[in-house]
Order: structure tokens, then C-alpha cells, then sequence
């Protein structure tokens, strides 16, 4: 094999996977590799199905809340801390991060996973926040994981209208003015809250100053009203399962909409929905998501021409992923060497316990290990997610903590990295230098020194 | 002396190399340099009229019940008094180096500790306008004003374009130095991760340098203090630190569990000026939170999330011994939505005027540049000139 043929092998399995498993070939024809996962990959793996689902979770906090209101001396905001903080949810967030990890670090479709992550991030959740410590998860394998390989207004619609969204961005709690409920409690504050329809133009679809306007924002804030969740917020009182999304007329805004210069006619629950697929199909959108894309699997500052030829795709395809995808990988410049990104600390965990083939017990302190590094899972605090550039998670201290960690970790049982261990999962680009390092080095050290070594982390 | 050969002083300082030739040609009256900045972070909303109680005004002790009875409150002037844990702060107080500003807030008028918090530390106008932070702005205001940051990974108010160093204030074990040395044979070459690696280690030996012959019994606020004043006495060292105190979410037991607050707080600053010795003299210690709490006690012994709360600043350079407030009054009419302490005074013209007169940066620019979004006029009056 040749030595240009070995490097895609590398970036295939780095740059586009989650890195190489020594139990699993390196792919012949890496482009091939890649375009197969499209169809192989399975959106329920076995270790997201043993876990709590949405519907589970939130029957367990109906439970929760009911013996909270038992004890009625708790101020509402004290209850939702409390709630926060309830152990037996922390055990369940566990559990789904436990999920997450495990089907990345056994998959054999590792492009679509980190995929699953991609989207994950550019749909952020935080999980600090009143139920989401439980939603995050479900959220991901419920409203994610099913489009990855579909269209991206299907996403945008599974994601925005889901339960788990609409309460992070503080949906469930915005009303019309002039809708009935609105009207008759004027007095109170009761009103629209626009941060749900402002992500989703800002973060979600549009992208920040692409050209809309604070009118947009209203209009569209105005057009979601309505949509809340069972038992929370406008809808605290309804009858129905608790958490679940759920239009209520009552808290509607009335009228027409006037979105980015188009009129939508008043429409109850499917106005916001119709403008929602509009959002999604704008050049705008395609932009900015191929920027994202392209950002992620190319370099730091993306070329023009590759984001170019993906939104294209995008808007040829009527936003159909697999077509982006494909001419992502058709791009020259996803191929470029050397490894022009520097692995975020998911990533770098990932591969670890994919390279070293971690057992349940290890992965069990990946959260933790994750806090230390920098990026807990789904806590990234912030609806814009985690950052994407190198210079976010290449810091010193940073940097010391990874290597106090991988010396800590991968100490014992004393593993030796054999030259042919280091070629497989390194192929095409393993330094000499890094090789002479490890064979110089007692036993104990030298799973750690491949995994600080620059090009294991780098991608 | 003109201005160009003291551009020209100052490069060469840089280099170090006329270092010994020059020292008597350094601007008399304040070499550069020698200013330095802690900012502390407290997160989960700090109740202000817990730390600093308006004993003095009418409706004290009908609006705050129970809460406004703490017993031992020294008194400030006519209208504020301190809380009893924050003795030591009274003293600097007294010595005029210690100055807290009433009814304050950040231009964020909703409830939320998450957007809060970013409000607070972005200094935008808006929750997540701005992905990098006023601290961070500031460092590019003056060279060599470089900083760390004592926590896991660099805060919001710290992140930004210009590099900082970051380390977790935990007691570090010795380092593994077999391990260390072999690292560094990985990085030799790479242009990226050696300089970062170089950093890394030298902040990881200061740390276990300042941190040697700690006492076993050193609190946490006293181990804090001495990480962080020995980073800013280091030679070559950073200029500004910031450091993180949370747990000011009182929405229950909010008496006592201020008291425990309040005794951490107390020893941290204690800790700072011990610790800095000589250089308190040139340090402003800034304190803020990301905004207050209701003006009475809720259904559970503490106080909700509210608006309008204490800035609080120390050290040498503070022209101290007041409380600068321009009062609302805690009438229920007076209060901000019939609940919270009404803000008067804007955080960002606090932090922009104090920091400006500090380090002797133009205040209009200073505020443009720390708080983009929106014009500020920094309050002139707080740092003696």
C-alpha cells in the first residue's frame, strides 16, 4: 500500500470516524467506507435502547413533582433546584452518557456517530436546567439520531417542536398578547418569550446576522406561541402526560405572520411550522450549515469553495444530507494532510477508550474524566454548543490535563504499544520520533505517550 | 521625557537587554507594570442587601423581616451597615480601601443564572451576543497585560482572542516527572503544542512552588488566596486573575447560610491582601455577581431571584470608606416589579471607570471596549489618581 493511500486510511478513520479500533480492518477504499455507513448505520444501537426513554423519564418526574407539591412550603424556583438536584435523576443523566459512550467507542460506524455529535452540538441542550438533566439524552437519541441520514428540515422540524427544546429555549412559557389567555391576564407578566424563535433563526437555521430582523424574530416568536408542554409553564394545568409537547389554542397569537418580507396566514398550530420549513430551505441556511460542516471535517477556517460546492448540494437536494455528505467527502480539501484539527476532549476520549478497547467499567468514569477536560457531556451551558476551533481546546492547562489523566488512566494494567499497534491505529501518520519515544520508555508509560502524542491528537 | 524614547525604553525592556543600563530613566511616579487586577466571580446571585443592609432606611425592617434582624451589623453611615462575617472587610473599609456599590446591576433585566452569568461575563447586552469576554477585551488594551484564571478551564469573562493561562485551584500532586520529560520529547518539534507545553509546565511548578509548605489546616478561601497572589507575584507572572466563588443561591436558609458565605468571602480577600504584601498597594480586587436577589424573604427562610444588588471593591488604589449608591428606596412601589432591589447604578460604568483610572487607560475607550454594545460613561470617582 502506498504511503498517499495509508494517509486517507488516517483520515478516514480521524478525521471522519472517531478513530481506529484494533479490532476493527482500516478501510481499502476509505471514500467507500465512509458513503456505506450512510445505510449501516443503526440509530437504536442495543446500549441507547436499554435506557430510559423520554416518555420514561418524564413519568418518573411527574412522580417527583407530585411529592414536591405534597410539601407545598417549597418556593417554585426552590423546587426546580431541588429537583435539579435530585440524585435519582443524576443516576439516570449517567446512565444516557453511559449509552452515548459506549455506542461511539463500539461502533463500526464511526463517521455516522461523530455525525450524531455534529448535529447534537448544532441542536445544543444543556443539561443544567430544571428537567433537561434527564432530557438531554433522550433528546439526542429521539430527535437526532433518526435524521442524521435524512433531511435536514425533518430535523428541524423533530428537534424544535420537541419537548426537551421547547423548554430549554423557554418556549413553554411564551404567550400571545392578544391571544384569549393572553388578554385576560394581561395584568400579569404573561407574554411572549422570543428565545426559542431566536435561536432557531441565530443558531439553528439562518445563522447569526444573515440578514433577518428583530421584526422576524418577533413575528416568528409570535407565530410559536401556542406550542408549550404538558405540565409546565402556560400548560401547567393540562391533563395529558406530563412533558409531553402539545398545542394549546388558548395562548396562540391570532392573525397573519410577515416572516423575511412573506405573508403567512393565520393558521393555529401549522403556521410556525410552514414558515419553520421555509427557514430550513433558504440559502442562508445552506450557508451557514455547510460552513458549520465544513468547519468541522475541513479546517478551522473553511474554504470558500468547499462550503460553496456543499450548499449546493443543500439546495439542489432540497436539504438532503446524504447528498451533502457525499460532496463533502468528494472535496479534495476534506483529504488534506497534515491533520489540521485538534481533537476536542470528546473526541480525544473516544478514540482513547477506542484505541485502548475499553471495558463498561472504564467508560463509566468518562463524565468525570470529561468535567476535568473541559467538556462534560451535554453541559456545554450554552445553546450555541461547543466551540469548534482548535484554539478552544488546545490550552496549556489543558494540555497537562490530558496528559496527567492518560498517565493516570492507561498505567495499569501495563499495556506496551508494539510498532505494529502504533502503525494500525496511527496509520500513515505515526512520527518516528513518537515510535523512538514509545520504545525508549518502560511499559506503563507508553499507551499514554501514543495518546498525547501530537498525532493522535490531532484530526 | 517624549514619548517616543519611552516607547523606545519600553521595547528594549521587553527584550530585557538594557534592563541594567536604564532603571534610573523608568517614569518616576509609576513604572508599568506594577498595577494589578483580580476579578471575582459570584455566581448564583449574591442577596446585597444581605451583605450590605440599608439599616437606615424606613422600610428596612418591615420589607426584609427576619432577614434584616442579623444581630452585630456594623454600622457604615446613615443608611448601610455590614454584615457581621465581613468583619475584615469593615476594617478595610475603615482604612478607606474598600468600597461597595449599592443597588447595581448588568444591563440584564431577566431571572436567569445562565444568561446571567453570561450577561455578566461577556459584558454584551444581551445573553450570548458575544462569545468572548470584557476581561479578555481589556488585556488588549495594554501589552503586557497578560492573565490567568483560577478554575478548570477559562471562563467566559476571560475567554477571548489574547491567550490566558488557566489552573485549577486543587492541591496538585507531585508531577510526574519520568512522564513529563518523555512529553516533552513528543512536542520538541511541534510548533503548536511546544510552546503550550512549556506554559503548561512552568505554570504546573509555580503552582507546586507557591503551594509547598501550605498548612494542612489552610482553608479553602486561604489555599485560593495564596495560589492566586503567588501567580501575581511571580516574576514575569500575570496581571490580572480571576477567580471563581459560587453558591451565593440562597433560596432557602438564606441566614445562616450566608453567614458561612460571607466567613469564606471575608477570609479570601484577608488572603489576598496578606498574600500580596507590598503589592496591595497597586491592586483593585473587583467583585461582582450576576444580579441580586427579591427585596423579601420567600416561603422557605431565603430570597428568590431578583435585580438590583452589591459590586464590591478592595485595595490600595480604591478611593474607599463610602458606599456609593444612588438609593431607590425599598418601598413596594420603589422595588423593580413590585419585588426586587431597583437597580440604579449600571455594573458596567463601575467596572469600566475603576478599571481605566487603575491601570491609567483612556475610561471612553476602556467602556467602548469592554462593553461594545451599548455606551457606558465609567464612573470617574472610584480609584485615588
Amino acid at each position: 500500500m502506498t504511503q498517499g493511500s495509508t494517509i486517507r486510511q488516517a483520515i478516514a478513520l480521524n478525521r471522519f470516524g472517531l478513530g481506529a479500533r484494533l479490532d476493527q480492518p482500516a478501510p481499502n477504499d476509505p471514500q467507500a467506507w465512509l458513503v456505506a455507513q450512510f445505510t449501516s448505520f443503526n440509530p437504536r444501537p442495543a446500549p441507547i435502547a436499554a435506557v430510559p426513554d423520554y416518555r420514561q423519564v418524564n413519568a418518573h418526574i411527574a412522580e417527583i413533582r407530585a411529592a414536591q407539591r405534597a410539601a407545598r412550603t417549597m418556593s417554585p424556583e426552590a423546587q426546580a433546584d431541588a429537583r435539579a438536584m435530585n440524585a435519582g435523576l443524576r443516576d439516570i443523566l449517567k446512565e444516557h452518557v453511559q449509552a452515548r459512550v459506549t455506542s461511539a467507542v463500539n461502533s463500526e460506524t464511526p463517521f455516522a456517530e461523530r455525525l450524531v455529535h455534529f448535529w447534537a452540538n448544532h441542536f445544543a441542550l444543556s443539561a443544567n436546567k430544571a428537567d433537561l438533566v434527564v432530557g438531554a439524552g433522550p433528546f439526542e437519541f429521539e430527535a437526532i439520531r433518526p435524521h442524521v441520514f435524512g433531511r435536514f428540515s425533518d430535523m428541524v422540524m423533530a428537534v424544535e417542536y420537541h419537548p426537551a427544546m421547547m423548554s430549554y429555549l423557554d418556549q413553554s412559557v411564551s404567550v400571545g398578547p392578544n391571544s384569549p389567555m393572553g388578554r385576560k391576564f394581561a395584568a400579569r407578566r404573561l407574554g411572549l418569550n422570543e428565545n426559542l424563535a431566536r435561536e432557531i433563526m441565530e443558531l439553528h437555521t439562518l445563522g447569526v446576522r444573515s440578514g433577518y430582523s428583530q421584526a422576524d424574530v418577533t413575528e416568528f416568536a409570535r407565530a410559536l406561541t401556542g406550542h408549550t408542554i404538558v405540565g409546565t409553564g402556560t400548560a401547567a394545568n393540562v391533563a395529558g402526560d406530563y412533558g409531553t409537547a402539545y398545542f394549546m389554542p388558548d395562548i396562540h397569537e391570532p392573525g397573519d405572520r410577515m416572516v423575511l418580507g412573506k405573508r403567512y396566514a393565520a393558521g393555529g398550530a401549522e403556521q410556525s411550522r410552514t414558515i419553520l420549513a421555509d427557514l430550513a430551505a433558504r440559502p442562508e441556511t445552506a450557508k451557514f450549515v455547510a460552513t458549520k460542516l465544513t468547519r468541522h471535517f475541513v479546517a478551522d477556517d473553511p474554504p470558500a469553495a468547499v462550503v460553496a460546492r456543499l450548499q449546493q448540494a443543500f439546495l439542489a437536494s432540497g436539504g438532503d444530507l446524504p447528498t451533502v455528505y457525499r460532496a463533502l467527502i468528494a472535496s479534495p480539501e476534506a483529504w488534506a494532510t497534515p491533520l489540521a484539527k485538534f481533537k476536542s476532549p470528546w473526541d480525544w476520549t473516544i478514540s482513547a477508550w477506542r484505541a485502548a478497547g475499553a471495558d463498561q467499567a472504564a467508560i463509566g468514569g468518562t463524565q468525570f474524566m470529561l468535567q476535568r477536560l473541559g467538556q462534560p457531556v451535554w453541559l456545554p451551558g450554552s445553546p450555541a454548543g461547543w466551540p469548534d476551533m482548535s484554539q478552544n481546546w488546545a490550552g496549556s492547562d489543558e494540555l497537562m490535563r490530558r496528559v496527567d489523566i492518560a498517565g493516570r488512566m492507561f498505567a495499569q494494567p501495563a499495556r506496551p504499544v508494539t510498532p505494529q499497534m502504533a502503525q494500525t491505529l496511527l496509520p500513515g501518520v505515526l512520527r518516528a520520533q513518537t515510535s523512538a519515544v514509545i520504545a525508549k520508555s518502560p511499559p506503563e508509560q507508553q499507551l499514554a505517550l501514543l495518546f498525547v502524542s501530537p498525532e493522535f491528537q490531532r484530526r | 521625557m517624549d514619548l517616543q524614547r519611552r516607547q523606545i525604553l519600553y521595547a528594549g525592556l521587553a527584550g530585557g537587554a538594557l534592563l541594567l543600563a536604564v532603571p534610573s530613566l523608568l517614569p518616576a511616579a509609576r513604572p508599568p507594570g506594577d498595577r494589578r487586577l483580580i476579578f471575582i466571580i459570584q455566581r448564583g446571585a449574591l442577596d446585597g442587601l444581605q451583605a450590605v443592609p440599608a439599616i437606615g432606611d424606613p422600610d428596612f425592617h418591615a420589607m426584609r423581616g427576619v432577614l434584616g434582624e442579623v444581630p452585630g451589623v456594623q454600622k457604615l453611615d446613615a443608611t448601610f451597615g455590614l454584615h457581621p462575617s465581613l468583619a475584615g472587610i469593615g476594617k478595610l473599609y475603615g482604612q478607606k480601601q474598600a468600597l461597595l456599590v449599592h443597588a447595581v446591576s448588568s444591563p440584564y433585566r431577566d431571572r436567569s443564572h445562565f444568561d446571567g452569568q453570561n450577561v455578566l461575563e461577556s459584558g454584551g447586552l444581551e445573553p450570548f451576543d458575544m462569545d468572548n469576554g470584557w476581561l479578555n477585551r481589556l488585556m488588549g488594551l495594554e501589552s503586557g497585560l497578560n492573565a490567568i484564571s483560577l478554575s478548570a478551564g477559562v471562563p467566559l469573562a476571560l475567554a477571548g482572542p489574547n491567550p490566558v493561562a488557566s489552573f485549577e485551584p486543587a492541591p496538585v500532586g507531585r508531577m510526574n516527572e519520568p512522564l513529563l520529560a518523555k512529553v516533552s520529547a513528543l512536542y520538541a518539534d511541534d510548533p503548536q503544542l511546544h510552546p503550550l507545553w512549556t506554559e503548561a509546565v512552568d505554570t504546573r511548578r509555580l503552582a507546586l512552588e507557591i503551594q509547598q509548605g501550605e498548612p494542612r489546616t489552610a482553608t479553602q478561601a486561604e489555599r485560593l488566596a495564596r495560589l492566586t497572589t503567588g501567580f501575581l507575584k511571580a516574576k514575569d507572572g500575570p496581571r490580572i486573575a480571576m477567580i471563581e466563588t459560587q453558591q451565593w443561591d440562597t433560596h432557602t436558609q438564606q441566614i445562616s447560610r450566608l453567614k458561612n458565605q460571607f466567613t469564606q468571602f471575608d477570609m479570601l480577600i484577608a488572603g489576598l491582601q496578606a498574600g500580596l504584601g507590598d503589592m496591595w498597594k497597586n491592586t483593585l480586587v473587583i467583585a461582582a455577581t450576576e444580579f441580586g436577589r427579591t427585596v423579601s424573604i420567600n416561603g422557605t427562610g431565603g430570597t428568590d431571584h431578583g435585580t438590583g444588588t452589591v459590586a464590591m471593591l478592595f485595595g490600595g488604589t480604591v478611593a474607599g470608606g463610602r458606599v456609593v449608591a444612588d438609593w431607590p428606596g425599598l418601598k413596594r412601589a420603589q422595588q423593580q416589579d413590585g419585588r426586587d432591589l431597583k437597580p440604579t447604578t449600571d455594573l458596567h460604568a463601575v467596572i469600566s471607570g475603576a478599571v481605566a483610572d487603575h491601570f491609567g487607560l483612556p475610561p471612553a475607550k476602556t467602556a467602548q471596549t469592554l462593553f461594545p454594545e451599548r455606551s457606558v460613561t465609567p464612573l470617574r470617582d472610584l480609584i485615588v489618581t
